[in-house]
């Protein structure tokens, strides 16, 4: 096992994409952990930007200002305090979600019969609804903020990995060693836990991985709507709400306020890109198609 | 063959009910009295006296038990009767019936601009696997389905709106509305372009493409890259099979081998995932109306949703699901008949 971890940290370390995408992460990570050194708060909510003046106008980056003003406030600060808040989403609703994909997936493979029919029925009406419209939908009835938001997702956020559980498990469950440990009498619960899970989890964790970037933008793209965080929360996508609104209202002139898109809109393209790339790198890591 | 088609059938009433039940689920959530609001005019609500209020509540069933409540709002959804709109200021059904051919016309026009570039690129890649190119189209694909939607259409708006001043947000300019709703102008299809051509107004038939470039292009921006991606995999196992050796053997062309023997059966996967991507493309224009300022179901439900419309936002979601449910299910049957590995499996 332990040459097997090496090799496959070798194979990542000579991807180029991999490394760039690991880089990247760790950049953020700094980031959002170092956010009150960079930009220390000035109200007890520091996740709430400041407001530094009290003219709505954007104001292009000046000294004290890097990446600009729009509605009174400091972009920099928005983009540096997002990527927690970023984070905090991506990881809360991916690590949540996948929970519970994988006790319901785990349940209907390992048992099947008639648990398996009502679990995937019930997978399949989930599945009916297009995800951004459920996660709306479900805010709008939830009330609306961050951790609606993440709630929502959650809720409708489970069916893959539940799906790809299951399947995984259904192959694992005629596998010579779980026979072997049923045989000897152990308990379900141990076998789906220590024998089949940890046999099975790797496409799960890589699919996992691959989701976050698109969450991210999901969760943004929300907060876009005017459904997500609070006005003046330190969020991507609320930062590009009030970008969205002052391109609308300036035909001819717009290039004026490209602050106002380029900061909050490259970092969080790069925060998504970030995940993508260390998703594809494990994935062709982990892939046994690859191996030699 | 026909248990699987039958199966698939006998399965739709069942999601159906499930999905009616959590849509339901939701609606219930919330207090009988703020679900007045959803039932009625809001404006007629606060002139009614507290016997009316009654008589409306009654006529809702929002004092019956929920077993009961809930056969006769699945009497009334079935009935059209959707309630009022807050957002539209009008019964829900016809704010529907209004915005959605706007929304038709944006998802089905995107889906040429997606699978014909989508594809081009990534034959492109396979063919010339690991050379510049491949690399090119490759770095395209990650990067652009790392691009959130409304980041894409705010840089298309600011470039070809503001900048180059070519494609405005909206439906239509000014002028062409007012030709629109005339009463010369005869609507054939609701479908504007359609009309317009129909009318013989082609101002009118430009107008609205240039409404339409920006959101077609950033519709499909996403799924360009996700599509070439799947045809380049897939269009590269294809080419290390047997029979594209023998075609190359005989001595083909090199085009004719990528075009005619490869690419035709590099298609097989691309069609099914394709068919679901045209269910998704419904599901953007959610984003996009919004980003382009554009008037369509999708801006309907994202502005319910932040108005708390929720009649309006009960039959949007009732809407794109019956879109999803009953196009995955076409697409599954298809899918069957064309490949007999699925009805086996």
């Amino acid at each position: 096992m332990r040459v097997e971890t090496k090799r496959m940290l070798r194979r990542l370390l000579r991807n180029p994409s991999a490394v760039l995408g690991f880089s990247l992460l760790i950049f953020f990570t700094l980031v959002a952990i170092f956010a009150p050194l960079i930009c220390p708060p000035q109200s007890y909510d520091p996740y709430m930007i400041p407001i530094v003046t009290w003219d709505k106008t954007p104001q292009p980056p000046s000294e004290g200002h890097p990446f600009g003003i729009i509605d009174g406030r400091d972009i920099f600060y928005g983009v540096i305090w997002g990527t927690r808040t970023a984070f905090k989403v991506g990881l809360t609703v991916t690590l949540t979600s996948t929970l519970v994909g994988l006790v319901i997936g785990s349940i209907a493979g390992y048992f099947g019969g008639w648990f398996d029919e009502v679990l995937m029925r019930i997978t399949d009406v989930f599945l009916s609804i297009p995800y951004i419209l459920a996660a709306i939908v479900m805010t709008a009835f939830l009330g609306m903020g961050l951790d609606k938001v993440m709630i929502s997702l959650i809720i409708f956020g489970w069916m893959g990995t539940a799906r790809l559980i299951r399947a995984n498990i259904l192959q694992a469950r005629e596998e010579q060693y779980v026979l072997a440990a049923k045989a000897l009498g152990v308990s379900d619960f141990l076998v789906i836990t220590k024998h089949i899970l940890p046999n099975t989890i790797f496409p799960v964790l890589i699919q996992a991985t691959m989701r976050i970037g698109s969450l991210v933008i999901t969760a943004a793209a929300l907060s876009f709507l005017g459904l997500g965080a609070p006005v003046g929360y330190a969020d991507w996508g609320a930062l590009l709400n009030f970008a969205r609104n002052w391109l609308l209202g300036a035909s001819g002139e717009a290039l004026k306020y490209w602050y106002a898109i380029a900061y909050p809109g490259t970092a969080m393209v790069l925060f998504v890109l970030a995940w993508n790339l260390v998703g594809d790198a494990l994935r062709d890591a982990f892939d046994p198609r690859l191996r030699g | 063959m026909l248990t699987y088609v039958v199966r698939r059938l006998l399965l739709l009433p069942l999601i159906l009910f499930g999905l009616s039940l959590i849509v339901f689920g939701m609606i219930q959530s919330l207090g009988p009295d703020r679900l007045l609001a959803a039932y009625v005019n809001p404006g007629v609500l606060d002139k009614l006296t507290p016997v009316q209020l009654e008589k409306i509540k009654q006529k809702y069933g929002l004092n019956d038990p929920m077993m009961i409540r809930y056969i006769k709002w699945l009497k009334n959804t079935l009935q059209g009767d959707l309630g009022w709109s807050l957002v539209g200021k009008q019964p829900v059904k016809d704010a529907i019936l209004n915005r959605l051919p706007w929304t038709v016309e944006l998802a089905l026009y995107s889906i040429v601009p997606v699978v014909f570039v989508g594809v081009w690129l990534g034959v492109i890649a396979a063919v010339n696997r690991d050379k510049f190119l491949d690399h090119f189209v490759r770095i395209f694909a990650v990067v652009g389905w790392s691009f959130p939607d409304f980041v894409f259409g705010l840089i298309v708006l600011m470039v070809f709106y503001s900048i180059l001043g070519w494609f405005p947000p909206g439906n239509l300019s000014l002028w062409a509305d007012q030709v629109i709703k005339s009463p010369e102008f005869r609507r054939f299809t609701s479908i504007v372009t359609i009309d317009a051509l129909l009318n013989g107004r082609f101002d009118v038939f430009v107008d609205a493409l240039r409404h339409l470039v920006a959101p077609i292009l950033t519709l499909s921006w996403l799924w360009w890259a996700y599509l070439l991606r799947i045809t380049r995999s897939s269009m590269l196992e294809v080419l290390t099979k047997e029979y594209i050796r023998t075609a190359r053997a005989k001595g083909l062309a090199e085009r004719v081998v990528i075009n005619k023997h490869a690419r035709r059966n590099a298609m097989i996967p691309v069609v099914t995932v394709g068919g679901g991507m045209v269910i998704q493309l419904f599901a953007g224009t959610v984003i996009v109306e919004m980003v382009f300022n554009r008037t369509g179901m999708g801006s309907f439900t994202a502005t319910a949703a932040t108005q708390l419309d929720y009649a309006s936002i009960m039959a949007s979601t009732l809407f794109y699901s019956l879109i999803l449910v009953i196009g995955n299910l076409v697409i599954d049957i298809l899918y069957a008949v064309v490949d007999p590995r699925v009805r086996l499996g």
